[in-house]
């Protein structure tokens, strides 16, 4: 992980996120109120925009300066939670050696530990970490590989499946938790987003 | 979408900045991070109330800074919970060294960068959650209620009693007091449009309404033809009731809440409505508000609130208050 593969995944994962936004956005109106794809996208604009002051910095300082603006540019729930995820990122002992495969896959864990924490929510409760929380497992399991890539096939595969998991779930958290059993029938799009950045990711590794 | 708009990215700067020269005899607007304060600083060893939420609810809350209610509001996007620099930054502003009492609606977005934005302040603090909305069941295995209406009503009382010198304890207490006394429900026959979506958030027939919708048009209970105004009345109001539970002697607060859209003459047919309704069942209405306070951008559509009170919360209701939205007593 550098700050080059940061800014390029971050490029990366706004384009298909446009390209899904109509569908993200119908799943927020059905289940939440319809910020979700906007806060999304803001966050996304504002971390592509930073390039240009990130770009030679070392990556402990570049993932501060994602988390500062992510956490203060988005706000909402994804504000909060993706915040939260960059910010522990940025405290990863050692970031500025060598960031190989598997001190990357702790630092992902990790964050999503952390975003666990904040959003109170685990599995089976309609939300991202639906999809995050099973990808954090796969990832502990294949940090130790060399050979990755057929494992990151797993994940893309894991997160689809988690994802559309959530279609058939009454919410407990977040927005959705309000409509009870008519919140069942709607894949979460907080989910939805979730499942698309991993897949993004991960066919960007997998293909370089 | 018809709204008075120059451009999306620039929609809730330039409403920020309205607000703050219209009303710079009572607040402040700070921008980046935005939040809005008094005009003046807060005195010595009174406890700082700041609130905030996603925007689209005006007056609520910038429109309740001033003197017997807030010291600070966190305006955030349209419906998106503030970020945590703008509490931070508020509570920095603000804070006379009696501490920050933060009041947060009970939505997950709101909770979450409230939560932060406290950790990142460095002084005393403590926060209450309002929970009053009827219409969803409250479980311990959701996140629960939604908070609506009654915040209003506990940043006035809990306001005045932070403006009589109640320590950070005694704020909270009386806010938590006030809001599980409190019991709202609301009702739309017409979606909001939020301004970045450009389209309505629901559809909803011409002959329909949303019967407990939430005030950023989330579904509520149920999906009905319309009825009038006494059916709809009768049913918030056998919502409310049932949770609430007034006894027969108790004097109650009834507050009717537009969503946006709903005109004044349709707000105090409502409170008749609901007020005959009460009397009927032998329940004392004591106080009242009638306006558009929380609301959900141009949403058609009203919320009623009940507020079993004591001489406490009426005491501290009827003090003094000067801000942008309420101004009695001074």
């Amino acid at each position: 992980m550098s700050v080059s593969f940061l800014i390029s995944q971050a490029k990366g994962v706004q384009k298909v996120i446009d390209e899904n936004s109509a569908e993200i956005e119908v799943l927020d109106q059905k289940i939440g109120d319809g910020d979700h794809i906007f806060n999304i996208q803001r966050g996304l604009k504002l971390v592509v925009e930073l390039e240009d002051a990130i770009k030679d910095l070392p990556l402990s300082k570049a993932l501060n300066m994602i988390a500062m603006k992510v956490l203060s540019g988005i706000g909402g729930s994804s504000g909060a939670l993706f915040g939260t995820f960059f910010m522990t990122m940025a405290k990863s002992s050692d970031l500025d050696k060598d960031v190989d495969f598997n001190k990357a896959c702790e630092m992902i864990i990790s964050g999503i530990k952390a975003m666990k924490e904040r959003g109170k929510a685990d599995v089976g409760e309609k939300t991202m970490m639906d999809v995050l929380l099973p990808v954090s497992d796969k990832l502990n399991e294949l940090k130790n590989e060399s050979e990755f890539k057929s494992g990151l096939n797993e994940v893309i595969k894991i997160a689809e499946e988690r994802m559309l998991s959530t279609k058939d779930m009454l919410a407990t958290k977040g927005r959705a938790s309000f409509l009870g059993e008519r919140a069942k029938g709607h894949i979460d799009p907080g989910a939805r987003s979730s499942q698309l950045i991993i897949d993004t990711i991960c066919k960007s590794v997998i293909n370089n | 979408m018809k709204k008075f708009i120059n451009n999306n990215d620039d929609f809730l700067k330039e409403s920020l900045t309205g607000f703050g020269k219209a009303h710079s005899d009572i607040i402040n607007v700070n921008l980046d991070p935005s939040f809005v304060s008094r005009k003046n600083k807060t005195k010595d060893g009174k406890v700082s109330l700041i609130s905030g939420g996603g925007s689209g609810h005006e007056p609520m809350h910038g429109g309740f800074v001033g003197h017997g209610m807030l010291d600070a509001a966190c305006p955030g996007f349209v419906f998106s919970a503030p970020t945590p620099d703008q509490m931070q930054a508020a509570a920095e502003h603000v804070d006379s060294g009696a501490g920050v009492l933060f009041i947060v609606k009970n939505y997950s977005g709101d909770i979450m960068n409230f939560e932060m934005g406290a950790e990142m302040y460095s002084g005393k603090n403590d926060s209450i959650i309002t929970n009053d909305d009827v219409a969803v069941e409250d479980s311990t295995f959701t996140t629960g209620r939604r908070g609506v209406a009654a915040t209003v009503l506990v940043e006035k009382i809990v306001g005045s009693l932070a403006e009589n010198s109640g320590s950070l304890d005694e704020c909270k207490k009386l806010g938590e007091k006030v809001n599980k006394n409190a019991g709202t429900m609301g009702v739309a026959f017409t979606s909001c449009t939020v301004p970045a979506a450009g389209k309505p958030t629901f559809d909803i027939g011409d002959d329909e309404m949303e019967f407990g919708v939430g005030i950023h048009g989330e579904p509520g209970r149920k999906r009905e033809k319309i009825q009038p105004s006494k059916t709809i009345v009768g049913n918030i109001l056998e919502a409310i009731l049932d949770n609430l539970k007034p006894e027969k002697n108790e004097k109650n607060f009834l507050f009717v809440n537009g969503m946006g859209g709903t005109p004044l003459t349709e707000l105090y047919l409502v409170y008749e409505d609901a007020c005959q309704i009460l009397q009927s069942k032998g329940i004392e209405v004591t106080k009242s508000l009638v306006g558009n306070y929380c609301t959900s951008l141009e949403m058609q559509g009203a919320s009623i609130t009940l507020l079993k009170c004591d001489d406490e919360i009426l005491k501290h209701w009827d003090a003094p208050v000067h801000t942008a939205a309420m101004r009695w007593g001074m």
